[in-house]
């Protein structure tokens, strides 16, 4: 069995709990100093879903129902690494979204924009060997939300991974580039700058299918690294 | 070395793809029964709440768990000899519309600890919502464990605030259900975990 280490210093990439302008984290986020405590076993270890959790089709977004959803059909696709830039193979992959005109499945999503009868929204994978991972879906629409007057989120895709241990547990959320939202949004803007970037996918004309979809590439960096000997001291 | 994905709040819309309900299209679910038929060890339930800084049910959460098995092993997949060998260690659950969540699965057993001495039997637990940028993570421990006051991660916190990280023993009907509610905020905040 493989043996990573998770160095605390990496959760700097991460925004802490509280995101003042983030007015949901107000009342929700933690306040107290948070417990510092040793990695055990039990942090160490992790669940494993492997390929007999997905089924075939389960990352094709389009293809759920008996028509296709409305939209512009795009493949996202990527590598799953760890911090030392190691696939991160066989682990599971799952993906949510509204539609193409900015509207959840989710009863309580009472946005004023259709609900597509041919779109969930839900898709699961499992990375390859070389960590990769593809699914094929529609672009989703942004939308309005309440946070602030006339805020609304740039359009996004939520990821949710594993890894290796309940240590690299991470969910997530794609941005597309160039979407003039972005700077607008302090759910994006909650997280440190240094790092925000890694948030947003990158358009990729070669993985592009003529005639069939455009592509984009989002890379998930897992927290986990090899032990080096230092480490152990 | 490559830096790592910020997380993001996991928002108010996970539902239909990550918690089985309406419109869940998965045919191998992800849920909050983990109990196998192989599972030995005792039967129970983990019922609890998740409540804001002012004791307003949160009801959009959604909380994972990690345990080992009755024995004390965690699942392993390359293991299929191994007793409990179908049990994941793994439960998943939203919260409903009084911010209510519930677990069945076995007691776990005691895990060796960060110097090789035991810890106390515990279920890791990781808090997702919205509202919050990263998940939170806490442990669940139990009231009617002798092994609680030597337990060295138990030890770490605070003893006015211990209290929070230990589940509630209450029979109800053939198995014991252990009451374990998150404060996310405010008075009697329950400890979370820097890890």
């Amino acid at each position: 069995m493989m043996t990573l280490v998770y160095p605390r210093e990496s959760l700097s990439a991460f925004s802490g709990h509280l995101a003042p302008q983030y007015q949901s984290s107000r009342k929700r986020a933690p306040q107290k100093p948070l417990i510092i405590m040793p990695h055990t076993l039990s942090e160490l270890t992790g669940p494993v879903y492997g390929h007999e959790t997905v089924q075939p089709g389960d990352a094709d977004l389009t293809r759920q129902h008996t028509g296709e959803p409305l939209g512009e059909r795009i493949i996202v696709y990527g590598h799953v690494l760890d911090e030392d830039a190691r696939p991160v193979p066989n682990t599971l992959v799952e993906l949510w979204q509204c539609n193409a005109a900015g509207r959840y499945v989710h009863v309580v999503d009472q946005h004023e924009a259709p609900l597509d009868p041919n779109f969930t929204g839900a898709g699961r994978t499992v990375t390859d060997a070389e960590g990769r991972y593809q699914f094929l879906t529609i672009k989703p629409g942004a939308y309005p939300w309440g946070n602030h007057d006339n805020a609304w989120r740039p359009a996004h895709i939520h990821f949710s991974l594993f890894g290796h241990s309940f240590l690299s547990r991470l969910v997530t959320q794609m941005y597309f580039p160039n979407d003039p939202l972005i700077p607008y949004d302090p759910i994006y803007d909650s997280v440190p700058k240094e790092s925000r970037q890694r948030l947003i996918s990158s358009f990729d004309m070669d993985a592009t299918v003529p005639n069939w979809a455009l592509a984009y590439r989002f890379d998930i960096v897992l927290r986990g690294r090899q032990q080096t000997p230092m480490d152990s001291h | 070395m490559a830096g790592i994905t910020p997380s993001q709040t996991v928002g108010p819309f996970f539902a239909p793809a990550l918690t089985p309900g309406k419109d869940y299209p998965w045919h191998q679910p992800i849920a909050n029964d983990l109990i196998t038929p192989d599972a030995s060890g005792q039967r129970i339930r983990i019922e609890g709440c998740v409540l804001d800084c002012d004791g307003a049910p949160v009801n959009d959460a959604m909380i994972e768990i990690w345990q080992a098995d009755a024995s004390g092993g965690y699942a392993h997949p390359a293991d299929s000899q191994r007793p409990n060998a179908k049990f994941t260690g793994f439960g998943r659950a939203g919260t409903d519309a009084e911010g209510r969540f519930s677990f069945s699965t076995v007691k776990p057993g005691a895990v060796a600890g960060p110097d090789g001495k035991p810890q106390a039997p515990h279920i890791l637990v990781a808090v997702f919502a919205r509202g919050l940028p990263r998940h939170a993570y806490t442990r669940i421990y139990f009231s009617d464990e002798a092994g609680n006051s030597a337990d060295p991660i138990l030890a770490l916190v605070p003893p006015d605030r211990r209290g929070t990280l230990i589940a509630q023993r209450e029979e109800k009907n053939d198995s014991p259900a252990y009451v374990f509610d998150i404060r996310l905020q405010g008075e009697n905040e329950t400890v979370f975990f820097d890890v």
